[in-house]
């Protein structure tokens, strides 16, 4: 087959198939199009102001790995004048984070950004090791994302961020959908599509590659030679979401559009006021002071079943009475630090609290 | 029997399922026979390579590397740093020194 000519420049020799628009283009306009593109969604969503403090949150999984590349490039090509962090959680889990944390490390050298790294073991005292050997390999992911999200927002406090990016990529955002769609999950529905989340007083939480194909992420990570690490977690993911996976990847590899048409999708499904009825109010936590929508948040719920030996007390409403009905908390019950937002968020939750009272 | 050298290479976490190793040289027939038939008559292409490496270098779990006759949806192919889509894919016809690059986009965000 003769060479191609790249679809943009007309000039150099192609070497990549755009899967979004079929287009074959060369290296050079490859790295361009692909920063343009994350440049494009960050600028239309107005994602951020000059100044912003900002925290990636880097795994050092590919994804991540190329959003902390791209998000250094593009502040210093657009003057976004951000000030950029590095934040990683420590799950504990051995041979797997342990490994990936060095990535990040490494990471941090490559692009003199400060890393914060934060583990469940400080803040929860337990390890997902610790966990996996209580409750064994069945709702082991469902600790994991809870504790999780909390400790990026703990993690964001800690380095006075106003805003965490999120290596999500469109294929992951299309399994989601797929994934919501599939469990019934309307309310979800709506919201995981939107490129930035925001409560009145939380940190914000965006994924500026939204748009950006999980090929496209590959490509760039390998022509680019970043330093990136990928082993599958030892407690293997949900298997419910890998079916979704494969699902959509199959139905990419027959029409690549495949995924930015379920995103629009997504995006396009109207939530009726019935179910927004439903979506609880939010509250902040009464133990930990985290945002939560009862009165205990998910995660001072998970680790109190752990503390008194019953794990599942989050997760089913009959185990949540079988705790209640062996009688109150311990007084020596381990808790989590309370939480605090960040100083500048702080202040706004406060003017909120005044001009609706 | 005329025979050809390669150059492999996996990444993205495909490397596991090939002795945890990344980059592998091979040797392989030049022709081969095409369906039904027992004369290598047919210039050897990646299809054909995919097969030879399930059933030559990798280890374990077949089933993450190919899939109806191809690589399993979400492994990326290039080669010699060309997205395999522009080539051909499963046809393009190996020549000696050709490096193919195999990732895998399903581990690890
Ligand atoms: S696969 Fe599950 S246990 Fe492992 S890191 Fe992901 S969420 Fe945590
Ligand atoms: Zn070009
Ligand atoms: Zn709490």
């Amino acid at each position: 087959m003769p060479p191609r000519t790249c679809a943009l420049c007309n000039d150099a020799r192609a070497i990549l198939k755009r899967p979004k628009t079929g287009q074959q283009i060369c290296k050079e306009c490859f790295f361009y199009v692909f920063e343009t593109e994350v440049h494009n969604t960050i600028t239309e969503a107005r994602l951020f102001k000059p100044g912003d403090r900002v925290a990636i949150g880097a795994s050092g999984g590919k994804d991540s790995t190329v959003l902390a590349h791209v998000m250094k490039t593009l502040n210093e090509r657009y003057k976004y004048g951000l000030e950029l962090f590095l934040l990683s959680i420590d799950e504990g889990i051995t041979g797997y984070r342990d490994d990936s944390l060095e990535t990040v490390k490494r990471n941090q050298q490559q692009y003199d950004m400060p890393l914060k790294i934060l583990s469940y073991d400080e803040l929860y005292g337990w390890t997902m090791d610790a966990i996996v050997a209580q409750i064994g390999k069945k709702n082991n992911c469902t600790f994991c994302g809870v504790f999780r999200r909390q400790a990026l927002d703990r993690g964001a406090a800690i380095l006075n961020v106003d805003h965490i990016v999120t290596g999500h990529n469109a294929d992951d955002i299309a399994e989601t959908v797929l994934m919501n769609i599939m469990r019934g999950d309307i309310a979800r529905l709506g919201r995981c599509t939107s490129i930035c989340t925001q409560g009145e007083d939380t940190i914000k939480r965006s994924k500026p590659f939204k748009y950006a194909y999980e090929k496209e992420i590959v490509m760039y990570a390998y022509f680019k030679k970043l330093d990136y690490f990928s082993t599958e977690c030892i407690y293997s993911p949900d298997a419910y979401r890998g079916h979704a996976r494969a699902f959509l990847k199959d139905l990419e590899a027959a029409r690549p559009s495949a995924i930015i048409d379920i995103i629009h999708s997504g995006e396009a499904f109207e939530i009726n006021d019935d179910v927004k009825a439903t979506q609880k109010l939010q509250q902040t936590c009464r133990r930990c002071g985290y945002m939560s929508s009862n009165e205990l948040c998910k995660a001072c719920t998970l680790l109190e079943g752990l503390e008194r030996g019953m794990p599942t007390a989050a997760v089913t409403d009959r185990a949540r009475r079988k705790l209640d009905a062996d009688g109150p908390v311990p007084e020596n019950l381990r808790t989590i630090p309370l939480f605090q937002l960040p100083s500048n968020l702080r202040q706004n939750a406060a003017t909120a609290v005044e001009a609706t009272s | 029997m005329s025979t050809i050298s390669l150059k492999i290479e996996f990444g993205g976490g495909l490397e596991l399922l090939f002795s945890n190793q990344r980059s592998h040289r091979i040797t392989i027939p030049a022709n081969v026979p095409p369906e039904g038939s027992d004369v290598p008559s047919k210039p050897v292409d990646i299809t054909y390579l995919l097969f030879w490496l399930r059933d030559n270098l990798l280890k374990e779990r077949a089933e993450l590397f190919v899939e109806n006759g191809t690589v399993r949806p979400g492994v990326l192919v290039l080669v010699n740093d060309t997205d395999w889509e522009l080539e051909g894919e499963g046809e393009y016809q190996l020549k000696d020194g050709d490096e193919i690059v195999f990732i895998s986009t399903l581990h690890g965000g």
